[in-house]
């Protein structure tokens, strides 16, 4: 009685010192959950989530020591305030790596916190061009950058739609940013800008602009911000009789877009996405997988959150250490296969293989232009 | 100039909805003296119970004509609306009815993020799309001037609407007791008039008016979202206060005043500023390059739609702080 006794015992410390073993990881994903583009927020935390969870899955060793991550998901509201604050609670909740945030206004600002923290920052959707161009060692992304988006839509508006150009954009880091560039690009291939004009991230009613617009009699209206704006803006566009061609950026490129623009759009309708469509990444199982496990579908971002995460524990991996600053200078080099193919940063920070595909409406759905 | 024109049918729809709004504000005010933050939520809540029971509607009766399925969706909203306003001022506003002026302003704060949250929880935090029922293919009824069926709709219902307001307010029983109640609520409780009551009512019909207001402007842009009712919230609490907050003809004034200024200035402020149009002597060489081929150099553009619209607030409140036709009214009747 008493041996058996103290082979239970003992056998009880041998369990505790193995599970003493496995040690938590966190890792940090920051994006909107409520507020006006929660779902899109969302989409990138499942994103991320999958990934930790499949890495879990299969079993990561760092330091001979088993790891269990742990995916710690906050809500930034879209808001800058709200994301510096949430980026300095989840700094002092000891994650070892960031994953987001999804807007370039949230991200720029709290950029700044994880970069002074020394905690590595991959944002999977925030596509301003200041975020990498602050010198700011920790900060990634897995996502081709304005510039890159838009001169390609500048450069198809003008080339290939009609030479006068209306941009409109919601004011935001991202949709200002992305409009400037497309500006550039418009003006660089000999297009003209007829206007640019300006709404916000609440608005619902575009009449005004869009009247405007039409006096000027453009034949393209580029629009940069987001689908929730993005498809009542192309109802409204019907309703005051504008016959144009419409452009819109990645924010708008998603399913949402076409529901919330229901029988207003047409083959007039075009959307750029940076990166690949998701029938052309390279893991052509993420899709259902995604479905599976949460019941959704893939809004737009979550591949690149996905792979972010997988940046942020290769790095891990290939370092053999989840301190910070030993993993950065490996995770600087680090290249692998993600779920949207090749995944590598330059010295910026930037992607090496950021592409960008120009979609155009057709038979219900946005279809990727060759 | 019928881009004028345009603008002015532009301005009207979405100042009628505005003094819609304003009016549940402004008959609050009038009677308690409360802002009721929790109004533009209310409108929210009628726009997606409504969208919810017009897809049930087309599921199950699917022959029923589009009218009758956005009457029973308007119905359904308007009573669930009706009773959250009940609720609402039972629970959160009259016990709170002679506590400082504060106290019912945070609750109000309160019950807006309540409700906007338990919308979150129940319809999910995407952007549903509105079945428009009343057709949006555009009228032309002058040449390049375009209204749709729903948004002609939209204005002759609000006008209806606040006139059968000021009908009631004035002309019947039940008026003049929401009156006396303004007035002074315990003399008029003195006189036999049950305060609570009447201003049971008076949540009732607000909350009726901004369930009607929900499901208009998500029939006209065909979307709703729990997080809709803000920004109309925010510009008929403007308008409510530019057209004298308390006053229910200020209320519809200051509405349709404010989507004209807003449609009128985000149209016009961006031309009226281009420096493409000064002669050409007056520029310097870059910014006849920016001129060039049609181009402009706008310095104040549609950028400043909303601090234009601020703007006329403010001036209208140096000059007259009591709005444009004065506060509470029925102060001095």
């Amino acid at each position: 009685m008493k041996k058996t006794l103290i082979a239970v015992a003992v056998l009880g410390l041998m369990a505790g010192t193995v599970q003493a073993q496995e040690v938590v990881v966190k890792i940090g994903h920051v994006g909107p959950l409520t507020g006006n583009i929660a779902h899109l927020g969302k989409d990138n935390e499942n994103g991320a989530r999958l990934a930790v969870e499949e890495y879990n899955a299969k079993g990561v060793s760092i330091g001979g020591k088993k790891v269990k991550f742990e995916l710690i998901g906050e809500d930034d509201a879209a808001d800058p305030k709200t994301g510096n604050i949430v980026a300095q609670r989840i700094v002092d909740a000891g994650v070892k790596g960031v994953v987001g945030h999804l807007n370039s206004g949230t991200t720029i600002p709290a950029s700044r916190i994880y970069n002074s923290a020394g905690i590595p920052m991959i944002s999977p959707s925030s596509t301003n061009v200041t975020l990498t161009q602050q010198g700011f060692p920790y900060i990634f992304r897995t996502m081709a950058n304005d510039a890159q988006q838009g001169s390609v839509i500048g450069k198809y508006a003008a080339t290939k739609l009609g030479k006068k150009v209306a941009i409109i954009d919601d004011r935001t880091a991202y949709g200002q940013g992305l409009a400037d560039e497309v500006e550039k690009g418009v003006k660089a291939n000999g297009g003209t800008v007829s206007s640019r004009e300006f709404t916000n991230n609440q608005a619902t009613d575009f009449s005004a602009i869009l009247t405007k617009i039409k006096a000027q009699n453009p034949d393209v209206i580029v629009y940069t911000g987001m689908d929730a704006q993005g498809g009542p803006m192309l109802k409204q566009i019907k309703q005051l009789g504008i016959k144009t061609r419409f452009v819109t950026g990645d924010g708008g490129c998603t399913p949402e877009f076409i529901k919330l623009a229901g029988d207003s759009i047409s083959d007039a309708a075009y959307c750029t996405q940076a990166g690949l469509p998701l029938d052309q990444i390279a893991d052509k199982g993420f899709k259902d997988r995604f479905k599976k496990r949460f019941g959704a579908d893939v809004q737009i971002y979550a591949p690149y959150a996905y792979d972010a995460a997988a940046a942020l524990i290769e790095g891990m991996k290939a370092a053999n250490s989840s301190d910070p600053a030993k993993y950065l200078p490996a995770l600087k080099k680090v290249q692998f296969k993600g779920v949207t193919g090749e995944v590598a940063f330059d010295d910026k920070g930037d992607t090496k293989f950021g592409a960008i595909t120009m979609y155009q409406f057709k038979a219900g759905n946005w279809v990727a232009l060759k | 100039m019928e881009t004028l024109l345009q603008q002015i049918v532009n301005g009207l729809v979405v100042g009628s909805v505005y003094a819609l709004v304003a009016l549940g504000y402004t008959m609050v005010y009038g009677i308690l003296g409360l802002i009721n933050f929790a109004h533009g939520d209310v409108l929210m809540v009628g726009a997606l119970v409504a969208l919810q029971v017009i897809v049930f509607v087309q599921k199950t009766w699917p022959a029923l004509g589009t009218i009758p399925t956005l009457l029973i969706g308007l119905s359904a909203a308007m009573i669930v609306c009706m009773a959250l306003g009940y609720i609402i001022e039972r629970t959160a506003y009259r016990r709170l009815r002679n506590a400082p002026r504060l106290a019912p302003l945070i609750t109000a704060i309160g019950v807006s993020f309540l409700l906007q949250t338990l919308a979150m929880i129940i319809w999910g935090r995407n952007y549903h799309s509105f079945p428009q029922l009343i057709s949006t293919a555009p009228l032309q009824p002058v040449d390049g001037v375009f209204i749709t069926p729903v948004q002609i709709i939209i204005l002759i219902s609000s006008a209806l609407l606040m006139v059968a307001l000021i009908l009631l307010v004035n002309k019947t029983r039940l008026g003049r007791a929401m009156r006396a109640t303004a007035e002074n609520h315990r003399v008029a409780s003195l006189m036999g008039v049950d305060t609570n009551k009447i201003i049971a009512i008076t949540f009732i019909i607000g909350s009726g008016l901004a369930a009607i207001a929900g499901v208009m402007f998500s029939s006209n842009y065909g979307v709703a979202h729990y997080a809709m009712g803000f920004t109309p919230g925010i510009k008929a609490f403007t308008a409510a206060v530019l057209g004298g907050i308390g006053n229910l003809g200020g209320a519809m004034v200051g509405g349709i005043v404010l989507g004209l200024v807003e449609s009128i200035g985000a149209g016009y402020l961006g031309s009226a500023t281009d420096l493409c149009h000064l002669p050409l002597w007056a520029q310097s060489a870059s910014l006849q390059a920016t001129c060039a081929n049609g181009g402009s150099f706008e310095l104040l553009s549609s950028n400043y739609q909303d601090i234009f619209a601020f703007v006329i607030l403010g001036i209208v409140l140096i000059f007259r702080p009591t709005g444009l036709l004065g506060e509470r009214v029925s102060d001095r009747a």
